[in-house]
């Protein structure tokens, strides 16, 4: 195209506020995960370098692995998160084609009823929920975590999902049904393939929030057994205040982990947000 | 589809549809089981409260108690304006930027797209944890880190501990959680800008409507639907933020109450703090209050915001 020439300041313009972004965005994460590898004199005589020989000590990361079960709490945070976000989606989704392909009595208000949900804050919720949990002695099991964290997701992801749905050709549909194909079939072989750009958009906002919680760990399964990586991270950085190595190595043991799952999941996100719907 | 339906509903007698209610089921049972039953007990309980071991219907005695008794009334005040300085804040920071650079991202030809949107959306993952002490770290003047990098560009005279002085620190704290979450509003807008057909774009082009004038012209309009689900996001997010507040301040919100906001509020309220004790009915009342402001913003945002902007089919 012609334009070719005349984009390239313009292109130099969005890379350099690109990467000053970028930057910003960075700085922080390497900072702390750069200084974890280094030794007391190290992390306060010149922050900003990467780990030199002199400065290079593990100190900060022997304490953590004496003294925390990282690798256990991380398991907890994995099944809770995996968990939940399964039935998200899958509940979600289900209740987003029902309320986007078919007309019943109470369509809207069951829609307005399950949208409810974006705008409260289950935390406010929380007495009760303790009360249910204490009742039905799930404290302190990560089936308490998952229930809970499945009715906080589920109210967005219908919202997002049944926009998303009703984007869908209802001919393509009702070719399905000419063929003699079942709702379920329908759903399930035809609808849920053409919205999964959206399922992977749902899926982050799902599961940001939920590994990061520190509220429902804290309240509903804080024993040693239950603890999360979060809730396990959080006590330890109180425990910890002026050892700066190991609270650098913890924050770091807390960091990559995550960025290996966002890798993992983000390659999905993007080739779901830029492969269109219907084409 | 419309038409289609109409004459199914007219068609006498039809069977009844199972279909629906399982599709319905799981999500509602779950959803009302452990999310609408447990806030209604939640809005019962700042009705009552609890005198002499029982719970003793008071009607609407606790509000009375919360913006009266200067106790409460002077704190609830205080976490209030500081909760919208802090809504203020993402709306004018962290909505802006997230546009910037989704438009940045989503020009044609532009190399490296995935390496950027990966890393600026890695803030959003971490948790407030991470990203509270983190900060903490950076900003303290023990470490000075923020002030050898201000003298980097020569405003090292500029640098204060922020977190701990009261004019600041809130600013500061909302700056924190505009860097954190920047991500939500690029992703979301960059998702809508790409679905812009091409045909419009070139019809633009076309028209000699190019850069920025195609942005503000064709491509603002068409993603202002995303704009205001992002508004709304931010609203409702911020009026029931707690954990970065917590994790960089504690529960006292210092220094000295100025980074106070709803939700830390509550907590001490609800789970008491120093020498006051736990007080759930209290706490109940306050996240009645707090339901309250999200459902003015959210009524706002549907009836007010939604209505208007047009939203385009292709």
């Amino acid at each position: 195209m012609s334009t070719a020439t005349r984009s390239l300041p313009r292109a130099i313009g969005a890379h350099a506020i690109l990467l000053t972004y970028t930057a910003i965005a960075l700085f922080p994460v390497i900072l702390v995960v750069m200084n974890s590898f280094k030794s007391r004199v190290g992390i306060f005589g010149a922050p900003l370098t990467p780990p030199t020989p002199k400065t290079f000590d593990l100190i900060g990361y022997t304490t953590v692995i004496g003294q925390g079960d990282f690798i256990h709490y991380f398991q907890n945070s994995l099944v809770v998160t995996v968990a939940s976000l399964f039935f998200v989606l899958l509940f979600g989704a289900m209740a987003a084609f029902a309320l986007s392909e078919y007309r019943f009595r109470g369509n809207t208000m069951m829609g307005l009823y399950l949208a409810l949900g974006i705008m409260i804050p289950i935390r406010l919720g929380t007495v009760a929920i303790l009360q249910l949990m204490v009742a039905t002695g799930l404290v302190n099991t990560l089936t308490a975590l998952i229930l809970v964290y499945t009715a906080q997701g589920l109210p967005l992801a219908i919202f997002i999902l049944s926009e998303f749905m009703k984007q869908v050709s209802s001919d393509l549909k009702n070719a399905g049904r000419i063929d003699g194909l079942s709702e379920y079939t329908i759903f399930f072989r035809l609808v849920l393939p053409l919205v999964r750009p959206s399922m992977a958009t749902v899926a982050v906002f799902t599961m940001i929030p939920i590994w990061n919680d520190l509220w429902f760990p804290l309240i509903l399964a804080p024993s040693e057994e239950t603890k999360t990586v979060t809730l396990g991270a959080q006590l330890f950085l109180g425990q910890f205040v002026t050892n700066w190595n190991a609270i650098l190595a913890a924050l770091s043991l807390a960091i990559l982990p995550v960025l290996i799952l966002y890798v993992i999941f983000s390659r999905q996100l993007i080739r779901g947000i830029t492969s269109g719907a219907v084409k | 589809m419309a038409t289609e339906l109409m004459a199914a509903e007219t068609r006498p007698k039809r069977a009844i549809r199972w279909h629906v209610g399982v599709f319905l089921a799981p999500a509602v049972l779950v959803y009302t089981a452990f999310m609408i039953l447990p806030l209604f007990g939640t809005l019962q309980l700042s009705l009552f409260r609890n005198i002499e071991q029982s719970q003793v219907f008071v009607g609407l005695g606790n509000f009375r108690t919360l913006f009266g008794d200067p106790n409460w009334s002077v704190n609830f005040w205080n976490a209030l304006r500081n909760n919208v300085w802090f809504f203020i804040i993402h709306m004018l920071v962290q909505n802006p930027i997230g546009v910037l650079l989704a438009a940045l991202l989503s020009s044609p030809r532009l190399r490296f797209t995935a390496f950027y949107r990966t890393a600026i959306f890695v803030p959003t993952i971490l948790s407030f944890v991470i990203v509270g002490f983190a900060w903490k770290l950076i900003l303290s003047p023990i470490w000075g880190v923020a002030p050898h990098l201000m003298d980097f560009v020569g405003l090292k005279s500029f640098f204060t501990p922020w977190l701990g002085k009261e004019h600041y620190a809130l600013t500061a704290l909302s700056l924190v959680s505009v860097w954190q979450f920047v991500g939500i509003p690029m992703m979301l807008i960059y998702a809508a800008l790409l679905s812009i057909p091409d045909e419009v774009i070139e019809a633009a082009e076309c028209d000699g409507v190019t850069g920025m004038a195609q942005f503000w012209k064709i491509k603002l309009p068409l993603i202002l639907p995303s704009i205001g689900i992002i508004s709304i996001l931010t609203f409702v997010g911020n009026f029931n933020a707690f954990d970065l507040i917590y994790t960089a301040q504690g529960a006292l919100a210092g220094p000295n109450y100025s980074t106070d906001i709803l939700g830390t509020f509550l907590y001490r309220a609800f789970f008491g703090f120093q020498l006051q004790v736990g007080d759930p009915n209290m706490g109940a009342t306050i996240a009645t209050i707090m339901f309250l402001i999200i459902l003015a913003g959210v009524c706002v945002y549907l009836f007010l915001v939604q209505t208007r902007l047009r939203r385009y089919q292709f």
